[in-house]
């Protein structure tokens, strides 16, 4: 085993902060994932190391409501390379009040499957 | 927006809230779960729910919904609990007073100036970031220097931003959350500087907020010098020496017109002050004990008022607990009283609560003075856990079993992080 | 327009020349470089009241800190900005020192100086226990006090104003031609013409004094430092503490503000740049170390802000005060310390001046000395509270949770001229605090916004380019 086999990385699916290591074998195949406390870690590892994903928070433009903002954050996580993306597209979008937490404000974000939802109630 | 008002502001309260933030809300729920009548959260803002509306990232509520929410998923999950059990929540107001018979003076901004009592009060004003003074930041005194809390709220609340290209000092989580929303927002973030050889936030924050967005953290540098005389214009940064002094000739310029501060949370303890509860010294919050009741009786407190918390979870857990025995208190329930006291040891800065009972378990929160691999933590002699590492930056918690008690017979436990 | 006097500069000195030539028959207007008056020198001021025994009676400025330090309770009285006599001890640590404090007190005394005494240690120790048990005596100088100076400005300038003086902001003057009747005054706003231009402008006089051709001296500005502590320090000491100079320190005073907030400086550091309001490091260092000589129980940790002035001293360090070569132009320059003692002293004289000069100095007999009274909400006893807060529900909101300064202040505040953050923070003390305004700016910036009828993003913490937010759009990336 050498270890430009493996890969490591930072579990961020909790504060706990596993450091993970990940093994390949010659084929590029995860041989094994070590260092996770939870299983969600050794999941989150093998993605990582394969499709990293996040899920993105941001805010959209609101009318008629108390605030000017209103967060959202995308239904499940998105791939890395296209977080900055979907800011982008989110940030000149505006919405109107009320809004209640969970309501869709725009689906399937820039072809991620990922819809994006009020995290809030805001009227 | 959720709000409540009160419906009345005569008479007595079972359990007065000073603060409506997460730790204030917990509390709420606390006192009602163990049998108070009339209970009032009292919040300056618009709309309870404290600082959680700004935090729009996620990662809270794993411990505590099982789940991770974004702040405000958080804060109104809470808010829409408080409600439903009928608990006043009176806000735009603000405690500006406390007395010994728990008489509180409220400045509210509907109806002017009211006093009111209660039987029970629970402390929970959260917290203040501090700002360049404390930390005397040499240089100029420019628009542009601000807290991180203040761009997050001016970002995601009110939607402006706070400049063009930033440095953020200081590695905490705030500051680390931010270099990330700064960036997302069209804002260059040149740096995050932070004093201490190790970072001061959540490792999944660096991993998370900066590696992902190549930003780059240098340890154990500083902001040297503020120039600009209107507006910030450049800093001056540089690596520290052991005495964390600036070296001036390894110092640099950095154009920007913003600088952030993540250099720290303070607990807000005016109003214990004025009450006169006696406070530590190292968290300058109140000393409590395990039912989370500082020296003065009848009067609880919880959350980033007693000491600084990582996570909101450990806010509402703490404050749960504080509530729970507000409201043990006002029902005449009272447990009996700790016979234990917890000195902090080698490599703990603190413990809380400060004084336990050998009777009931009990949730110990600490913090370690340096970083530390392959360690335990020893709880006297009774009890020892193992960790495979500890950062003053992360909050270490640990349960204690009244099994473990059994046998001891003492009334000071030490509490010591030790290497194995 | 035509007036009979331009005042250059809208410091503490041109304030209280503003408002004295308002009692009289004259059109005045008052320029000032800054966005609001009090923003340069006197807002990063010690903001003392000298006792009156520390300069030389052979001086002008010895002459004129006793006579300025008998006007300011007046003053106090008809304009209500922060003003105490908390009194000053000098202290000794050796016989040396002591015989020193006793030629101050001998001199004093022959100056008029009243209460002057000497406190042995046991006295000392009662009064101020906190002080250093190395004291081996104090001068106790009852007639020191300490003032709000930016408070003093603003007051000032709002008596002139509501006496018909006319002021005029963001006015940098550029340059000065005499003509047959008078003088003219070109900057950056509308040219002024007047018979007479007195000369306040502070580390700039001797700019403005070449401007009028006679640049007859030369301000070298000295930069002081000044650290405030956290209010918990509220009482630790009474009086103002001032060191006898030593071979390493110029002396570091402990002042109790008028909020009770201390505050510890200042340095005194010669500096060629005229915008260096920097504070340093090793400035930071004097300060505490000389401090800590003094009241030991002072630490760094405690500092919650800090900040620089420049001194506008004159080369032979006294006040240079009269009418010059040129007709008409009178220099009220090089006031350094005890200037803010001296400026109501300074003010008539520069009046009888102005008669000595030709000016026909007749009184109003419409002059009103006061101003409205500010309402400092947080000092009231509880039954004025709920009687203040009961008729106007804005006494109830809190916009600075530190110094508890209510929504309704800052209203009043910026109706009586505040435009800025600073404005606002100087008038009412929001954001003076301990959290030193992380919480309350965005309330103090809605409230500006909103009365000035202006977009938020205009709002800036003193003028200038010293804008606080932006708009989003214009940071889009293409």
């Amino acid at each position: 085993m050498t270890d430009d086999r493996i890969s490591h990385y930072l579990c961020i699916g909790c504060p706990l902060g596993c450091r993970l290591e990940v093994e390949e074998d010659a084929r590029d195949t995860i041989v094994e994932v070590r260092g996770w406390s939870c299983k969600k870690g050794e999941r989150y590892g093998r993605q990582e190391h394969t499709d990293p994903r996040r899920m993105v928070t941001t805010t959209v433009g609101i009318e008629g409501a108390a605030l000017a903002r209103l967060p959202v954050k995308t239904s499940q996580p998105v791939p890395k390379g296209q977080v900055t993306e979907v800011c982008r597209l989110l940030r000149t979008l505006k919405v109107s009040a009320p809004v209640r937490m969970g309501d869709v404000v725009l689906a399937d974000i820039a072809g991620s499957g990922a819809d994006v939802v009020a995290t809030r109630d805001l009227s | 927006m959720i709000t409540g008002q009160a419906t009345q502001l005569k008479g007595r309260y079972d359990v007065v809230v000073a603060g409506g933030g997460p730790a204030g809300l917990a509390a709420a729920l606390g006192a009602r779960e163990q049998g108070a009548q009339r209970i009032l959260v009292v919040d300056r803002e618009r709309e309870a729910g404290g600082i959680l509306w700004q935090c729009i990232h996620a990662g809270f509520g794993l411990h505590h919904f099982k789940e991770e929410l974004t702040g405000p998923e958080y804060a109104q999950r809470y808010l829409e609990q408080v409600l439903e059990k009928e608990i006043d929540v009176l806000t735009d107001t603000f405690v500006a007073d406390i007395d010994r018979d728990r008489r509180l003076k409220l400045m509210t901004g509907r109806e002017g100036i009211r006093v009111i009592e209660a039987n029970a009060v629970v402390l929970a004003m959260g917290a203040r970031e501090r700002t360049r003074g404390a930390v005397r930041i040499p240089g100029t005194r420019p628009a542009g220097v601000m807290t991180a809390g203040f761009a997050q709220k001016v970002v995601n609340l009110h939607g402006y931003l706070p400049g063009r290209r930033a440095v953020i000092l200081g590695s905490g989580d705030i500051g680390l959350i931010m270099a990330r929303r700064l960036t997302l927002e069209g804002i260059e973030v040149a740096g995050v500087f932070e004093i201490m050889p190790h970072a001061n936030g959540l490792s999944r924050n660096i991993v998370q907020c900066l590696h992902d967005f190549d930003i780059p953290l240098y340890l154990s540098h500083t902001v040297a010098e503020i120039h600009g005389r209107e507006r910030v214009e450049k800093v001056t940064v540089a690596p520290v020496d052991a005495q964390m002094r600036p070296i001036p000739g390894k110092a640099w310029d950095i154009d920007c017109d913003t600088l952030l501060l993540s250099i720290g949370l303070i607990p807000e303890n005016e109003l214990s002050r004025q009450l006169g509860v006696r406070l530590d010294p190292v968290t300058n919050g109140p000393i409590v004990s395990s039912g989370m009741e500082t020296t003065m009786d009848g009067v609880f407190a919880g959350g980033n008022v007693v000491h600084i918390h990582d996570l909101v979870d450990f806010v509402s857990q703490e404050s749960l607990l504080a509530g729970r025995n507000a409201g043990l208190y006002v029902t005449g329930n009272r447990p009996p009283t700790d016979n234990i006291r917890l000195s902090p040891g080698e490599n703990v800065a603190y413990c809380v609560p400060h004084t336990i009972s050998s009777e009931r378990p009990h949730t110990i929160y600490l913090r370690v003075r340096r970083p530390m691999e392959k360690c335990s933590i020893r709880f006297g002699t009774v009890l020892e856990k193992k960790l495979s590492y500890v950062f003053p930056a992360e909050m270490v918690t640990l349960t204690v079993q009244p099994k473990f008690l059994e046998n001891f017979h003492g009334d000071a436990l030490s509490v010591d992080v030790v290497a194995r | 327009m035509n007036y009979d006097v331009t005042i250059i500069g809208g410091g503490v000195i041109g304030c209280a020349i503003a408002r004295e030539l308002a009692r009289y028959r004259l059109g005045v207007i008052l320029l000032e470089k800054e966005c609001e008056v009090g923003f340069g020198t006197s807002k990063s001021n010690s903001g003392i009241i000298h006792a009156g025994h520390h300069s030389a009676t052979d001086t002008l400025k010895g002459r004129l800190e006793w006579a300025g330090n008998q006007k300011w309770d007046s003053l106090c009285a008809a304009l209500g900005f922060g003003f105490e006599r908390i009194g000053e001890l000098t202290v000794a640590f050796t016989p040396e020192e002591r015989a020193t404090l006793e030629r101050l007190l001998t001199s004093g005394r022959a100056k008029g100086v009243s209460g002057l005494e000497i406190w042995e240690p046991a006295r000392l120790r009662r009064e101020e226990p906190n002080l250093s048990h190395d004291i081996i005596a104090a001068l106790h100088a009852p007639t020191a006090g300490v003032v709000n100076p930016y408070e003093a400005c603003f007051t000032l300038i709002e008596s002139a104003r509501a006496n018909g003086v006319h002021v005029a902001v963001d006015y940098r003057v550029e340059v000065l031609s005499r003509g047959e009747d008078g003088w003219t005054v070109k900057g950056t706003g509308p040219d002024v013409a007047s018979r007479f231009v007195v000369n306040a402008a502070g580390i700039f006089a001797d700019k403005v004094a070449a401007m009028a051709g006679v640049g007859t001296f030369r301000i070298h500005p000295r930069k002081g430092e000044e650290y405030l502590l956290d209010k918990r320090l509220r009482g630790f000491v009474k009086r103002i503490i001032f060191p006898l100079p030593t071979a390493t320190s110029k002396g570091i005073l402990v002042i109790p503000t008028f909020d009770g907030t201390l505050m510890v400086g200042p340095t005194a550091h010669e500096t060629e740049d005229r915008s260096d309001i920097t504070t340093t490091l090793p400035g930071s260092d004097e300060v505490f170390e000389s401090v800590r000589r003094v009241v030991p129980g002072i630490s760094e940790r405690d500092c919650i802000a800090e900040f620089a002035g420049l001194r506008a001293a004159a080369e032979g360090e006294d006040f240079i005060i009269g009418p010059t070569a040129a007709k008409g132009f009178i220099n009220v320059a090089g006031i350094q310390s005890p200037g803010l003692t001296a400026a109501p002293a300074i003010a008539e004289m520069v009046a009888e001046i102005l008669a000595d000069e030709g000016m026909d100095m007749v009184a109003r007999d419409d002059f009103v000395p006061a101003v409205p009274p500010h309402v400092r909400f947080a000092t009231l006893p509880l039954d004025e509270q709920v009687r203040l807060a009961g008729d106007d529900p804005r006494y109830g909101r809190i916009v600075c949770r530190c110094e508890h300064i209510s929504e309704r202040e800052t209203v009043d505040a910026i109706h009586r001229g505040a435009h800025t953050l600073d404005g606002i923070k100087f008038r009412t003390r929001a954001g003076m605090g301990r959290c030193q305004g992380g919480f309350c700016s965005w309330r103090c910036m809605e409230l500006l916004a909103r009365e000035r009828g202006v977009p938020i993003t205009e709002i800036t913490k003193r003028g200038g380019g010293s804008w606080v937010i932006r708009r989003r759009e214009d940071g889009e990336k293409p």
